[in-house]
């Protein structure tokens, strides 16, 4: 009887840890993928990220206040920042490809205009949405089944998708080519700066979704938000290395490991330091990341 | 709720009022004829939700003294640049004002460790203060007078109240910072004063967002309630996660919540729910004085503000409470107004009849329980003058500090005076 009660203690806090590993999986991956993609394949460091995602968020809550219902308010949420990625593409971004202190800098005062208009625009906040969808329960807890089931799933698929994308079809073909080679790909005929303005709109994309499946699960919403995302987001990128869905999915495994391990037996505190510990870790053993680690491991093997 | 227009001539106001302040802050302005006051409160940056609110007041209060004919027949200059929630500005910012403006009084700074980051500042050039936030308390300073309530105010009312209705095991929550770690210290010696039971304590960074694994523990540990002084944008997200998870009843009680980010406007139900707050004031308390709606008069001026907050009520009765001491001083050099609040003084408040300590340069405030339902209605009970006791009665091994008769630049804390 006592061993059975001991038994489920340990199981559900073994639940209990592996809910707030995959919130802080989902969270991860869903706050880097759109700036991995602009810097995996553009090498542009986009430091309004953060603010990108806010677009989303705002269009999500506006439309969602204005009577639309969320899911579609999230379709406006996405569309609002792509619209927004590909107008901010063509005047200032196209011009910091492969300049990579030079876009930092280009996108770090983007950042500041963006979330001064929207102070100036909506005010100091805007009204917060619910998180839907509940929670499971289990023992003496609970954990939300929005952020740590149906995020983490979303995430998944989001790179399930990229991988298809880039891999499988044509676009992503070309689009490969451009960013390898862009005079080569322009020889053969790929239209490159349509190629470009593709990729900036499918990072900005991405960010948008992320705004909108995170509106709900934000709590407040004011213009200063974005930088919940970017700290995150641009530890994982620098974790994860040069490629996009590998170097993504592995980083945002290994830190949220930590994290919510951290979280879970110290206090948050703990979860916190130790995510960037093991970015400090990484960046010094691995200065290319894990996916450039990978690379150079396999390229020894291959010589050796 | 305000209307959002995003019109070409509201980007070009607002262009050119930050044009204009950069001008200003280059021709010098101010210093020499009238008398000046700066007031330094956040409108952008993480504590704009709460500064914007605070700014409004003052500049009401001021406002309406130079309607009625300023003061000392002389009418009041304001200089207030925007300090954008940041501590270096605020630094340089108060710099200026004082040297530069030569300002007669200044209101500033939301939070504890922007306070902190000024106070030399002040100190060196012994500027006149009024610090308006609620916060940990224990500044004993020979020309600060921090007017909102302290901890000890604060969570001195709802501890015990929550203790009586629902049980005494305790779970502490806070913010990481200098007021977060003061004010969970206070929960503790309030817990040895009246042998309540601490079974759990945690201080989360400021910019954490991800409260699951804190609502696992709480939900491990059971409290009969929660003492939350989380701060900020990012920690809000508590409660919201809190409702996803259905703990709302577990009471929470609370110094920083609902007061100031009135959270049950901005949430849907039931976040707050259940959320018991110690306040010496909130909009929903309206005006107390005979005749006066301070409520309305200041949406009369500021027909967009969110949220008339209970920083800003300590602006404002702060402003007319110097405005007094002006008055009967006579003049508006600092020693002397100085000298005069600190003979001590009756104000009547929105909040009520408050009483300033002129020995601490604190107040005697009203103090109440603010509790949200779960259809975030606002009531008040309990209600209770509180005194600055920590500073009067506590500090120097029970002699207090008594700045009308030493110098004093010190922060008491519970630790000096409490084994916590």
């Amino acid at each position: 009887m006592i061993e059975a009660t001991l038994f489920a203690i340990v199981v559900y806090d073994i639940a209990a840890l592996f809910f707030q590993f995959l919130n802080s999986f989902g969270f991860i991956i869903l706050a880097t993928v759109g700036l991995a993609i602009i810097f995996g394949m553009m090498g542009v460091i986009n430091l309004a990220h953060g603010e990108f995602i806010l677009i989303g968020v705002y269009g999500t809550a506006l439309a969602y206040h204005a009577g639309i219902p969320l899911p579609a308010a999230m379709a406006v949420g996405v569309v609002v920042t792509t619209v927004f990625g590909v107008v901010i593409e063509r005047t200032i971004v196209r011009h910091f490809y492969d300049r990579l202190l030079d876009s930092m800098v280009a996108t770090w005062g983007l950042a500041l205009v963006i979330s001064q208009l929207l102070l100036i625009v909506f005010g100091s906040s805007l009204d917060s949405i619910g998180t839907p969808l509940g929670s499971v329960s289990y023992g003496p807890f609970s954990s939300s089944i929005y952020r740590s089931v149906l995020l983490p799933a979303i995430a998944i698929l989001v790179l399930a998708g990229l991988y298809v994308l880039f891999t499988r079809t044509e676009f992503g073909i070309k689009a490969r080519a451009t960013i390898e080679d862009p005079e080569t790909a322009r020889a053969m005929g790929i239209d490159t700066d349509r190629m470009y303005v593709a990729t900036f709109a499918i990072g900005s994309a991405l960010a948008g979704l992320t705004g909108a499946l995170y509106a709900p699960a934000l709590g407040s919403i004011t213009p200063n938000r974005g930088g919940t995302f970017l700290v995150e987001a641009f530890v994982a990128v620098v974790v994860g290395g040069p490629s996009v869905i590998i170097g993504t999915l592995s980083a945002s495994g290994v830190l949220s490991l930590f994290n919510a391990g951290g979280s879970f037996f110290f206090g948050t505190f703990t979860g916190q330091m130790l995510l960037l510990l093991v970015a400090i870790v990484a960046l010094r053993v691995l200065p290319d990341g894990i996916t450039g680690y990978v690379d150079d491991w396999r390229q020894r093997r291959r010589e050796g | 709720m305000s209307e959002y227009s995003f019109t070409r001539r509201s980007v070009l106001a607002s262009g050119a009022t930050a044009l204009g302040l950069s001008v200003a802050g280059c021709s010098g302005g101010g210093g020499g004829s009238g008398p000046t006051v700066g007031v330094l409160e956040d409108r952008s940056g993480n504590f704009q939700l709460n500064g914007t609110s605070k700014w409004q007041a003052t500049r009401l209060a001021l406002e309406e003294i130079n309607e009625n004919g300023g003061l000392l027949d002389e009418e009041i200059e304001i200089v207030d640049p925007d300090p954008q929630s940041d501590n270096s500005r605020y630094q340089e910012l108060t710099e200026r004002l004082i040297l530069q403006d030569q300002v007669d009084a200044l209101w500033a700074g939301y939070s504890s460790a922007t306070r902190e980051a000024i106070r030399p500042i002040i100190n060196e050039n012994e500027q006149l203060y009024f610090y308006t936030t609620q916060y940990e308390g224990g500044v004993c300073d020979n020309t600060i007078f921090p007017v909102g309530a302290t901890a000890r105010q604060q969570l001195g009312i709802v501890t015990p109240y929550l203790a009586d209705e629902f049980g005494d095991d305790i779970y502490i929550i806070a913010a990481d910072y200098n007021f977060g770690q003061l004010s969970g210290d206070w929960v503790n010696v309030l817990a040895q004063e009246n042998d309540y039971n601490i079974v759990g304590e945690e201080y989360i960074p400021l910019d954490e967002t991800d409260f699951s694994s804190v609502i696992n523990r709480i939900q491990n540990e059971d409290p009969d309630f929660i003492m939350s002084m989380l701060v900020g944008a990012n920690h809000e997200n508590f409660y919201d996660q809190r409702a996803t998870n259905d703990i709302t009843d577990i009471p929470i009680g609370t110094s920083t919540t609902l007061a100031q980010g009135h959270e049950h406007i901005r949430y849907d139900p039931p976040a707050l729910a259940n959320v018991y707050a110690g306040v010496s004031y909130m909009e929903e308390l309206g005006d107390l004085r005979d005749g006066e709606d301070f409520v309305a008069d200041f949406y009369d001026r500021w027909p967009d503000a969110n949220y008339l907050n209970q920083e800003a009520q300590n602006n404002y009765f702060s402003v007319y409470l110097w405005a007094e001491a002006v008055e009967e001083a006579g003049t508006f050099d600092q020693q002397e107004v100085i000298s005069v609040l600190e003979e001590g003084r009756d104000i009547s408040a929105p909040s009520g009849d408050l009483t300033l300590d002129g020995a601490t340069h604190h107040m005697e405030h009203e103090m109440r329980v603010g509790i949200c339902d779960g259809n975030h209605e606002i009531s008040f009970d309990g209600q209770e003058r509180i005194g600055p006791s920590f500073l009067r009665e506590e500090v120097e091994g029970g002699d207090g500090c008594d700045l009308r008769e030493q110098d004093s630049t010190t922060q008491y804390v519970p630790s000096d005076v409490y084994d916590v």
